[in-house]
């Protein structure tokens, strides 16, 4: 069975962004850039799923500009076994990722599709969803645990108040949180190798994929500061504020 | 056109994000309500109490049972024709079906809003909350789903709403529930609370995490929380995190005790009216949102808090 992971590149998750002073969004210009963390978890589980036997073939997917490529270098550091750039310098929103997606899913006809849940830039939480109602898929989101076995998938899912578990028929869609999987670190063997793997490069158009934006942004602000708070001395004075000054308690 | 607003419950009653999200639609037109479930009637019935709400449309099937993904968008799809707008709340469940609606109605789906600016136009955190967008939806259907936090909960009386009942969606067949693995807990719900006390790695283990910060929240009546490590280190359970990947929440008081305060931690409590931060490392960043910090050993401070108060 083969896998398909895509992969994001984005604003590294240590950095703290800054919104640019004319309000168009948010300034990514020589900020340090990385694989979204939870599409970091996503090739790790494929590559655990290869390491089982259960996944055959992983083929990391990323949609951008052409530095994309590292990303993908990354993926296949970690395990992946080729790349597939869809490159393109329009602004990319999830509905347009999921339809480039829906083209390769038809191509490839991977047994599974894993993704991260949400990419930690534009915080939709939508790919995912939306590719598996356009490849009429079942859907297993926010998964903390999966297991293959005879033609499903039986993934347990984090979800509020606790954990749920779905079985789904493969193929299918699964979208990775945080508990799935402690990812592997890449070794300098691994990068070197991972230089040979094959990378093709396709455009949108190539797939028949409209990628024009649905959702206009207006304007990007800094959210509403909170204004500075002072330090307590002490326990009574922390409780003496609460009581009287901010009344909460 | 109408708002249809998409509840969340458990079969009896209504959940509390829904009467968030009800105040959000009736910002954007008459607000109708899907209840979609297995022997929803009492849901149904307490949709229909909701103030501002004039429609519940409630749909009632085995295969509606659990909410899975497949069956309950192909519902949504199956009334959605006569909406301009459909809402969800921008919770698990909400967030695992609205992209799904979006896809097969061919329309970009927004998320997470915290303000409706108008009917097309909405501001929405992005960055794990270090920037706040305001987008324009070009679709003709708005998909939505709302973040709790960012509008106030409708009443849950006072409505009078008709119910009307449509008929189940058919079962995908392409996914089964197994079962489910609720964490049990007489503590308020964590999004609901006023009050939140919040532990982070400094807490150290299981043990003390529960022997530290219960009497605590139990003298304050509050819910209890956690940061991503204090979750990963197995000394909370998953869904008492708090941050940009867990719970968005706002009370009016939160104590964060041994949290250093990642930004990814801020972006999930930041709103919060009054935070308290108790933390011995004075240059954690949790004392730069922090309305009154404590510069101290939590395991010292906070049982001495709790015999204070």
């Amino acid at each position: 069975m083969k896998a398909l992971v895509p992969v994001k590149r984005v604003v590294d998750y240590n950095v703290k962004v800054r919104v640019k002073s004319d309000g168009t969004g948010v300034d990514i210009a020589n900020v340090k850039m990385s694989m979204n963390p939870f599409d970091e978890i996503a090739v790790e589980e494929a590559v655990r799923l290869k390491e089982k036997g259960i996944v055959t073939e992983i083929v990391a997917v990323s949609c951008g500009v052409s530095p994309c490529q590292e990303t993908l270098r990354t993926a296949m550091a970690i395990g992946a076994d080729r790349g597939i750039l869809v490159e393109t310098d329009a602004e990319l929103q999830p509905l347009a990722v999921a339809k480039i997606l829906k083209a390769l899913v038809d191509k490839e006809q991977p047994g599974l599709v894993i993704l991260g849940k949400q990419a930690i830039d534009d915080d939709c939480n939508q790919t995912g969803q939306m590719l598996a109602a356009l490849a009429d898929l079942p859907q297993a989101t926010f998964a903390s645990k999966v297991e293959v076995a005879d033609g499903r998938a039986v993934v347990t899912r984090e979800v509020d108040g606790g954990l749920e578990t779905v079985s789904v028929a493969l193929p299918a869609v699964l979208t990775t949180d945080l508990r799935l999987n402690e990812p592997r670190y890449v070794t300098l063997p691994n990068i070197m190798k991972a230089k040979k793997k094959p990378l093709e490069t396709v455009k949108p158009d190539a797939l028949g994929v409209d990628v024009a934006p649905r959702i206009k942004t207006l304007q990007v602000a800094e959210p509403a500061k909170r204004s500075a708070g002072i330090k307590v001395a002490d326990v009574a004075t922390l409780v003496a504020k609460l009581k009287n000054e901010a009344k909460v308690i | 056109m109408a708002a249809l607003v998409i509840a969340e419950h458990d079969n009896a009653s209504i959940k509390g994000a829904t009467l968030n999200t009800v105040t959000a639609a009736a910002q954007l037109g008459e607000v109708h309500v899907l209840v979609a479930g297995a022997n929803a009637a009492g849901a149904a019935a307490a949709a229909a109490q909701i103030a501002g709400v004039t429609k519940v449309l409630h749909a009632d099937g085995a295969s509606l049972a659990d909410g899975l993904a497949e069956n309950l968008a192909a519902q949504v799809l199956a009334v959605a024709g006569a909406y301009s707008h459909l809402l969800f709340p921008a919770t698990a469940s909400g967030k695992n079906v609205a992209p799904r609606v979006a896809a097969k109605l061919d329309v970009a789906q927004v998320s997470d809003i915290t303000r409706v600016v108008s009917a097309d136009t909405f501001e929405r955190p992005i960055y794990a909350g270090n920037a706040v967008a305001t987008v324009q939806s070009l679709d003709a259907v708005k998909v939505i789903t709302v973040r709790s936090t960012g509008f106030d909960a409708a009443a849950a009386t006072g409505g009078s709403a008709a119910v009307e009942t449509v008929a189940a969606a058919a079962d995908s067949g392409k996914s089964t529930f197994v079962g489910r693995e609720v964490t049990k807990s007489d503590r308020p719900e964590l999004t609901a609370a006023k009050i939140i006390v919040s532990g982070g790695r400094a807490l150290g283990s299981s043990e003390k995490f529960d022997e530290v910060l219960t009497p605590l929240a139990d003298k304050l009546g509050a819910a209890l929380g956690a940061s991503r490590a204090a979750v990963d280190a197995g000394y909370a359970p998953n869904d008492w995190q708090v941050g940009q990947t867990g719970k968005i929440v706002a009370p009016q008081l939160y104590v964060a005790c041994g949290i250093s305060g990642a930004i990814q931690h801020l972006a999930g409590m930041k709103d919060s009216k009054v935070i308290v931060a108790i933390n011995k490392d004075p240059e954690a960043p949790i004392f730069q949102v922090a309305d009154y910090g404590l510069e101290a050993d939590l395991f010292a401070a906070v049982p001495e808090l709790v015999k204070t108060l």
